[in-house]
């Protein structure tokens, strides 16, 4: 296809937005008890986030990347490939942060939560609270049904924005490696609401917005740190 | 003689015998049939069309769901004993195709149906394989318009297209666009390859297809088909907020969807209009739309009408 720039997010979305949450219900009738476990797994990092050491971080790591590689192949592969030929792709980068996450977090034990020290791990922390606790929520209380409710560790947008959450929480600051896909789903996500028009179109975009900024913050304060150490 | 081509003989000889009874009340579908649909002669043929066909971007594309997908068949079963014919279809239109075919075979394979697909695939190797798949999902014999979609590969598609034509297992070569999008490339193809069809958006507000594009298929004979005549819903929604003017009684409007409908349908090089809905009470309007339909006067009034709102 040429042209590209006369085409319209509207003109690219290839179904309605009652078939886009219709998918939903239908995929939670399915996997159904998978939300409970999903919804002890999101605590269960909580829980994890208040510990310290190597170990409490690989078990986080664990948790996510099998979050991540479970919405690649159920919801994206299985699902919603059925209705937009582009989540093929979209279930292969989902799959390659579950492998990034599983490699950084697990093999290497990079992924350590100490006691939140900056006002970016705190936030980091609220996100990912945000994203298991509160953005389920948001469906429901826009007029949609329970049902049709996405869980963190189930669906894209929630898991996205967790990890956002839990990489700005991380004691060493986030990795860009890591935060990719995460702020790339941002933008596709929240362009496909947006082009839905659902109420919740922008939570996608201030959350990677937000994460963006902290983490760019966050390297420049580090670069003059080092900077004042040299001089 | 394949399985394939004994199908085709049966299709051919059941589509002549639904030709011959066109006028007749026939029960089938398990809906009661209306009138006939007003037809358009397609050029190359003289093959009689309804100048209302059904399409199916965003409206099929329903995935697994199987309660929408027995909604979309409830539509094709309305739409095919309301007289209409012309189903239309894509690669690019996610699971339409195969719901589709779902509606189809539930339906028992209707012999009236026109299958009007696409080939869209930027490789022309590629082609005929997307093309077979097609045809699979659709779980028709052979399609009867087979078209280049945006224009995408089209100088290695349409040599393909035009060799399943001559050998028979396709009855009609096309190209579409939409939006108004290339309308330069679209007319050096219509004056340089024969094609049957061509598909492109117009409606009583985007006109730019009456300048050149209309009076040159009129020209060369060849069959137009309008795609997104409500401008997937936005000119309805635009319109919707005022009443339709009163003389729309005259060429018996009921609904804003029959008065763009009635427009595009009335130009005389449009041979059929392919509105997408989800709903039977909406392909029923959409049917009643051709009825009864303006004259170049009141087409001229009806657009000027709309321009000022």
């Amino acid at each position: 296809m040429t042209e590209w720039w006369t085409y319209t997010l509207t003109d690219l979305l290839l179904f309605s937005p009652k078939t886009y949450h219709r998918l939903f219900e239908l995929y939670n009738r399915e996997i159904w008890p998978a939300q409970a476990a999903a919804l002890v797994a999101g605590v269960a990092i909580l829980a994890l986030l208040s510990g310290r050491g190597r170990q409490h971080g690989r078990a986080v790591a664990a948790l996510l990347g099998l979050g991540w590689a479970w919405v690649a192949w159920a919801f994206h592969f299985e699902r919603y490939a059925t209705i937009n030929w582009a989540a093929t792709y979209f279930a292969g980068a989902f799959g390659v942060e579950a492998l990034l996450v599983a490699w950084w977090g697990v093999v290497r034990g990079q992924m350590r939560f100490e006691r939140p020290a900056t006002a970016r791990e705190r936030i980091g922390r609220l996100l990912f609270g945000f994203a298991v606790l509160a953005q389920p929520l948001i469906g429901p209380l826009a007029g949609r049904s329970w049902i049709e409710a996405q869980l963190f560790g189930l669906a894209p947008d929630p898991t996205t924005v967790g990890t956002l959450g839990l990489l700005l929480a991380m004691s060493a600051g986030p990795r860009w490696q890591l935060l990719a896909i995460p702020l790339l789903w941002c933008a596709v996500g929240g362009a496909f609401l947006w082009a839905m028009r659902t109420p919740d179109a922008l939570v996608m975009p201030v959350a990677g917005l937000v994460t963006w900024f902290l983490a760019a913050a966050g390297e420049r304060s580090v670069r003059a740190v080092n900077a004042r150490r040299v001089n | 003689m394949t399985y394939q081509d004994r199908f085709a003989r049966r299709r051919r000889f059941l589509r002549t015998l639904f030709a011959a009874s066109a006028g007749m009340a026939v029960p089938t579908l398990g809906v009661a049939q209306e009138r006939p649909v007003r037809t358009r002669a397609i050029p190359a043929t003289g093959e009689a069309l309804p100048v209302i066909g059904l399409g199916s971007w965003i409206t099929f594309n329903v995935g697994n769901d199987r309660v929408a997908r027995d909604a979309c068949t409830e539509v094709m079963r309305h739409f095919l004993a309301g007289g209409g014919r012309l189903i239309d279809s894509s690669p690019m239109y996610g699971s339409s195709q195969e719901v589709i075919g779902y509606g189809l075979a539930k339906l028992g394979m209707p012999p009236q149906v026109f299958s009007a697909d696409k080939v869209w695939i930027g490789s022309g190797a590629r082609g005929p394989a997307q093309v077979e798949k097609s045809r699979a999902s659709w779980k028709v014999a052979r399609f009867d318009l087979l078209q280049v979609h945006n224009l995408l590969a089209w100088q290695e598609h349409l040599p393909t297209l035009f060799a399943l034509k001559a050998a028979g297992r396709l009855r009609y070569v096309g190209i579409t666009t939409s939006e108004g999008r290339r309308h330069d490339e679209f007319e050096k193809i219509m004056r340089s390859e024969p094609v049957d069809f061509v598909q492109l958006s117009y409606n009583v507000l985007d006109r730019d297809a009456e300048s050149r594009i209309l009076p040159l298929a009129r020209d060369r004979g060849i069959a137009v088909i309008v795609n997104r005549p409500f401008r997937e819903g936005a000119l309805l929604d635009r319109v919707a907020r005022h009443p339709l003017p009163r003389w729309a009684a005259e060429i018996g409007c009921d609904s804003w969807a029959q008065f763009i409908l009635k427009f595009i349908v009335s130009h005389p090089a449009v041979t059929c209009a392919i509105p997408a809905t989800t709903r039977v009470d909406h392909v029923r309007e959409n049917l009643a739309a051709a009825k009864s339909l303006p004259d170049e006067p009141m087409r001229r009034r009806m657009a000027a009408y709309v321009e000022q709102l």
